[in-house]
């Protein structure tokens, strides 16, 4: 079962791999701003024609930018869906999506977690999809990308006021990054037998007699931006485990590459831009080694099995297969959730609920990183600098200097923006999972009581806070309660974040950039990719531990102890 | 004129008094306010004495002995930050007394009216002297204090603020009529009018400012202390999150009771970063201190904090590289002259120079005439004589010629023998006032010894001249080495100098440095500080002089020499009392020492908390999940002792690390990489794993004591 499992991870991490040098240099030039020649051409005239410009914008001027795009972005989400029911494309005659869950639903999209608190073929017309969900699958990734150029050029730039133009990077980030990869992928999954209709739903007599729906839709064009921006809202309500969104295992390996092609390729994208490839390699190299540990990890507590259910004969020593498809196994089903979580995709093509306790832990504990390991397109390289900067404060005054990475100095108000990065996603995680564990509308949803109960608040606050959206399904989540709470979550760990990233990149961008020499303490090594990953550890367990002893750490110690 | 290093004991009597007495004036609101980390603890101290009391009144959550000794051991983790800060303080206050008794007095001689040469004057102590006194300095005397000279001409010897051991001229009106306080007339006479008032140098005000000792928070220790605060808050949450997870447990397992307030408040002291936050301002005023024990005041901390970030340092050659003195190397005989002869002559010419270039010429003809196989005392010198010369005095028949101004030779009348040594064309004019010539081939050896960056000395014995003195840069023993080592820092050495490109790149060459830069003027200086600048390199440079002073300005880190001028001292952001060329070595290494404290003690904080994690989260929840119990793989006796265990040690560690706060931790000359690896492995690792056993350690002292 584990060599099974660990000749796919090193199937994967090789393709993977090869993946990054081509996709760092397609990213490259649209991170630096300095497309090759007869590109610019083409691109200057698009902007032309559409009005816009590629003129510096210094970090106040593009965050405002950013927010005024995602809360219209927001507000126009809201409206389709609670209008779809007057609008065309709308074979199921579906109406409108309930107020609340809109709501939930419009952030969710906007904020690149894709939380779905709704199943989709049973709420969503196809207009609403196509026009809006698939629309912001695109644009929220844009964001996220764009706010990870800035933070780069914040630390390739000298003395400089500007960090890029927002309006200009979304638009070239959609157009010429997004758009042609989805494409290629959406027909890969077609060729897999992903489906592609405006068809009505089906009904057909089902084999024990009785009718039923087969619902149809335009999957595979949504399918593969869902995968690509690390969106991961799903077309049916039951993601990739649904034989339309991901049929065969070709197609499971195709999607978990596509999780990690821009995250993967961003890290050397950012190697190539401040000149130095090596720090890109490094930071690719920290998330990949946190990753391998954290799959192997899931792989092998589902393998473990559950020692109740063994002890019933009902296992047969297969594993935990429970809420797993048996297309995929063990093997491809902790590949999966370790992918969907370590990037805050949140597809899923298992029932993370069903994993055992620390089988589950792990992907919960990889979204409490703070989404680093990968992360979201943008938001994981971003979130992965913030904390080298972290790495190399503490650690760089023990050279006998002051904190600098590459070659820029971290004085007061880069770390005072490092700190709010690093307090928002914790104080909306554990402050929201304190309130409903306490109030009766929180407890109200709890399918399970006890410690896996606190368990699936908790992910379902780790993953809205940390824009996963991938959840314990056994939590129900469509009430009101749970949908402002999360929904708040989502957008101030989106945005919270974003802000304080982008002032951290004006801040950078200001200052000179030091040559470095002997003296300097090197961001490109063994010690400092040791480092990078302890501090991700040190302050993911250490905000987390008690909270995690107290739901998949008691549980699992409960179980086990009898055996 | 180095002074010798104030090292204080780390723990001095009359220092401990009163830094007890401020530990506990500290404990005032306002003074912990201003430390965030410590604030915490501080109100954590405060509701756990009111819990305390609650509970001896029997209506407390947690028992009353366990509130109480937590809120005892929390009252002392204040306590001994407290402390901390207030010994760093104290030692600082008290080198900076002792630094005011650096400064020396001289004594002067004060005119009384008219006030012009030849008036009467009075002894007078220089720190009496106030400004607008005219004082008369002559032939040896040290120039008391900062002055313009208002009559009368004289060579100085301004040695010990430039480096440069060649005299210069000084004589009223002009560009050089100022005088500087500690310099020396070596001819003649000026009449001085002084400049400043005692107790108003720049000296004087600056240690003022360390004595009055507002300190402010350098730009790193800011930074340090948002991310410290950003920690403490994080904790906080998790702490204050754990009582509603613990109602939800509670209720859950049906079994159990809630975490109590004590208990939550024990933990969040634990995590947040109290080691670190505890020490952070000791550390920085240690700083400071050690660099008043190596005699430099910083007008702040931030330029303790720039020297540690230094890639380039400017070096004057004179005094820093080489000795400040030059030196008699070789002796150049005219034709006809034997070497013996020649030696003999300049051994006779300098036995009276007290100079250093003197001393060293009496050395080399001593040392080539023994080679030779003769000795200079018998003989040519009557023993009397020779005795009377040993003890400083003019043997009979003998009258030295010092130099003076106008002449520019020195020398000896001796039994009718004119002994005379200077420069070339002085001596020229000498002996063809007395009908000799200087002969072409000897004043092609001078011109060869003035290219090699030396200086000829020619030496003639009536109307003859004998030969040239070579007088030599001398680098330095060692100071290859130094620049090794500061190039596997990572730091750029480039000489500084006056002398010719030729002359520079062979002293550059042999002393090892980097780069140099030949014939500096103020402006080509302050163009290669802000090329370096534009690099993105930090630069650091002495200085003394008035044209320094833009130079200085310009750099990161600037170290003015406290006998040089007083622009060049304002313009500096440090100033050294020894006027060490050498002490800008020294500076770096005191600023690298002190971030890499500041970068150990934070890191060894963060790395303690798994470790107390491990102790308190068992005895916290095992009640309500008696799984728990298997978390606690410390194996600590009773959910009350793991608290207090970890309380305990998170106070004392405190105690532990003010030595280390205070001295700094060791500096090492290695590249960054080899510096980090050390340091992670000994604060980082060291710092996960010594709180298991000091917490094990202190749990088992508490069990076998029955005090749990």
């Amino acid at each position: 079962m584990m060599t099974a499992f660990f000749w796919m991870l090193a199937l994967f991490m090789l393709l993977l791999t090869l993946s990054v040098r081509p996709m760092g240099a397609w990213l490259a030039p649209l991170a630096s701003g300095t497309l090759p020649g007869r590109w610019r051409a083409f691109d200057a005239a698009l902007l032309r024609r559409l009005g816009l410009n590629d003129a510096g914008m210094g970090w106040r001027d593009y965050t405002l930018a950013l927010l005024v795009f995602n809360v219209l972005g927001a507000v126009l989400l809201y409206a389709l869906q609670r209008l779809q029911g007057d609008l065309p494309l709308n074979p199921a005659a579906l109406g409108a999506v309930e107020a609340g869950s809109a709501f939930n639903t419009a952030v969710s999209f906007v904020s690149n977690t894709n939380w779905q608190g709704y199943a989709g073929e049973t709420t969503m017309s196809y207009l609403t999809q196509m026009a809006g969900l698939a629309v912001q699958n695109f644009l929220s990734a844009a964001t996220g990308i764009a706010v990870a150029f800035a933070l780069i050029r914040g630390f390739a730039r000298r003395e400089s006021g500007d960090i890029g133009n927002f309006w200009a990077d979304v638009l070239r980030i959609a157009l010429y990054l997004l758009l042609p990869l989805s494409v290629v992928l959406a027909l890969l999954l077609v060729s897999q037998g992903v489906l592609q209709n405006l068809s009505g739903y089906l009904g057909y007599t089902a084999l024990a007699g009785h009718g039923q729906t087969l619902a149809m839709g335009p999957v595979a064009s949504q399918e593969a931006i869902k995968m690509l921006g690390t969106n991961g809202g799903g077309f049916f309500n039951a993601n990739s485990s649904h034989p339309f969104e991901n049929p065969t295992e070709l197609s499971n390996l195709l999607q978990m590459l596509a999780i990690f092609l821009i995250p993967a390729g961003l890290c050397h994208a950012f190697g190539r831009v401040v000149g130095d490839r090596r720090q890109g390699w490094a930071i690719y190299i920290a998330m990949s080694v946190l990753f391998v540990v954290a799959a192997s990890a899931i792989a092998w507590f589902e393998a473990q099995g559950n020692p109740l259910l063994s002890a019933l004969g009902a296992d047969g020593g297969s594993g935990n297969l429970e809420g797993k498809d048996m297309r995929f196994g063990i093997a491809g089903s902790s590949l999966f959730a370790a992918v969907t979580t370590a990037a805050s995709c949140g597809a899923v093509n298992a029932m993370h609920d069903s994993f055992t306790a620390l089988g589950g832990l792990v992907p919960m504990l990889l979204m409490q990183l703070g989404e680093v390991v990968f992360g979201g397109v943008g938001s994981g390289l971003y979130g992965m600098l913030v904390f080298a900067v972290l790495a190399v404060f503490v650690a760089g005054l023990m050279v006998g200097r002051t904190p600098e990475y590459l070659g820029k100095k971290i004085e007061p108000f880069d770390m005072k923006m490092v700190a709010l990065t690093i307090l928002v996603t914790p104080l909306l995680v554990l402050a929201g999972t304190a309130v409903a564990v306490v109030v009766a509308p929180g407890l109200a949803g709890l399918a399970n009581p006890g410690a896996h109960g606190f368990s699936e608040v908790l992910y379902a606050f780790s993953s809205a806070a940390n824009n996963n959206g991938s959840a314990f399904a056994g939590l129900s989540a469509n009430t009101p309660f749970y949908n402002a709470m999360l929904g708040i979550a989502m957008w101030f760990g989106r945005f919270a974040v974003i802000v304080p990233v982008l002032a951290l990149a004006g801040s950078l961008a200001a200052k000179k950039r030091l040559t470095p020499t002997l003296g300097s303490m090197p961001t490109h090594d063994g010690l400092f990719i040791g480092l990078l990953i302890g501090s991700v550890l040190l302050v993911g367990a250490l905000t987390y531990l008690p909270a995690l002893a107290l739901g998949p750490v008691v549980e699992h110690l409960a179980i086990w102890a009898t055996h | 004129m180095s002074h010798k290093k104030m090292v204080l004991p780390l723990l001095d009597a009359a220092l401990l008094r009163p830094a007890l007495r401020d530990t506990f004036l500290k404990l005032g609101l306002r003074a912990q306010l201003k430390n965030p980390v410590m604030f915490v603890v501080y109100l954590g101290s405060i509701l756990c004495s009111v819990l305390w009391v609650q509970a001896l009144l029997g209506q407390g959550q947690a028992p009353a002995w366990l509130a109480g000794s937590i809120a005892v051991w929390l009252w002392f983790t204040v306590l001994f930050a407290n402390f901390a800060e207030a010994l760093a303080e104290g030692r600082s206050k008290a080198q900076a007394a002792s630094l005011k008794g650096l400064q020396k007095s001289t004594w002067a001689k004060k005119l009384a009216a008219p006030q012009r040469y030849g008036a009467e004057f009075a002894m007078v102590e220089s720190f009496d002297l106030r400004r607008d006194d005219v004082v008369l300095v002559q032939h040896g005397d040290v120039i008391p204090c900062d002055g313009e000279v208002i009559e009368g001409i004289a060579s100085v010897d301004e040695s010990a603020i430039t480096g440069e051991s060649a005299p210069v001229i000084r004589e009223s009106g002009g560009d050089f009529s100022s005088v500087t306080g500690g310099t020396r007339v070596l001819s003649d006479w000026i009449v001085v009018r002084i400049t400043v008032n005692p107790g108003e140098t720049f000296i004087d005000r600056m240690i003022a400012m360390v004595e009055g000792a507002k300190r402010r928070k350098t730009p790193n220790e800011i930074a340090l202390t948002i991310l410290l605060l950003a920690l403490t808050l994080i904790f906080l949450l998790v702490t204050v999150t754990l009582l509603p997870f613990s109602a939800y447990s509670v209720n859950a397992a049906g079994s159990g009771e809630v975490v109590s307030l004590p208990v939550l408040i024990a933990l969040l002291v634990c995590l947040i970063p109290t080691t670190i936050g505890g020490l952070l301002s000791a550390i920085g005023v240690a700083g400071m201190s050690r660099l008043m024990a190596a005699n430099v005041i910083a007008t702040s901390g931030r330029a303790v904090e720039a020297a540690g970030d230094v890639d380039v340092l400017l070096l004057d050659k004179t005094g820093t590289i080489t000795f400040g003195n030059r030196q008699a190397s070789t002796l150049v005989p005219a034709s006809g002259v034997s070497q013996a002869q020649l030696a003999e002559a300049a051994w006779l010419a300098s036995l009276a120079d007290d100079t250093p270039e003197g001393k060293s010429i009496v050395v080399l003809a001593q040392r080539l005439t023994e080679g030779a196989g003769g000795h200079l005392d018998d003989g040519k010198v009557g023993r009397t004589a020779l005795a009377d010369l040993h003890a400083g005095l003019t043997p009979a028949g003998a009258s030295f010629v010092p130099f003076t101004a106008q002449s520019r030779m020195s020398g000896i009348n001796l039994d009718g023998r004119q002994i005379r040594k200077g420069a070339a064309d002085a001596i020229r004019r000498h002996v063809e006032a007395l009908g000799g010539s200087l002969p072409r081939s000897l004043l092609q050896q001078v011109d060869t010894i003035s290219s090699r960056g030396s200086t000829p000395l020619v030496v003639a014995e009536g109307a003859q001249v004998l030969g040239v003195i070579e007088l030599k840069d001398v680098v330095k023993p060692g100071i290859r080495q130094r620049f090794a080592q500061l190039r596997q820092m990572g730091i750029k050495t480039v000489m500084i100098t006056g002398d010719n490109r030729l002359t520079a790149a062979a002293i550059a060459a042999e002393a090892g440095v980097d780069d140099f830069l030949a014939e500096a003027t103020p402006e080509n200086k302050l163009a290669m500080i802000r090329d370096y600048q534009s690099r993105g390199q930090l630069v650091a440079m002495t200085g003394d002089g008035t044209n320094d002073a833009p130079a200085l300005a310009q750099a990161d880190v600037a170290v003015a020499m406290n006998s040089g001028t007083q622009a060049a001292r304002e313009a500096a952001n440090m100033v050294d009392l020894d006027s060490s060329p050498t002490k800008l070595i020294e500076v770096v290494e005191i600023g690298k020492q002190m971030l890499m404290t500041r970068g150990a003690l934070t890191t060894f904080s963060l790395a303690n908390d798994v470790a107390k994690y491990f102790a308190i989260i068992p005895a916290a929840f095992a009640v309500t999940y008696p799984q728990l119990g298997l978390l606690n793989v410390m194996q600590l006796a009773s959910p009350a002792s793991a608290l207090l265990s970890a309380v305990i040690f998170n106070a004392l560690i405190i105690i532990a690390l003010i030595p280390l706060a205070l001295k700094g931790v060791r500096y090492r000359a290695l590249g960054a990489a080899e510096l980090l690896r050390r340091n992670l492995l000994l604060y980082g690792v060291g710092g996960l794993l010594l709180p298991f056993a000091g917490i094990k350690l202190i749990d088992m002292l508490l069990s076998l004591l029955g005090l749990v």
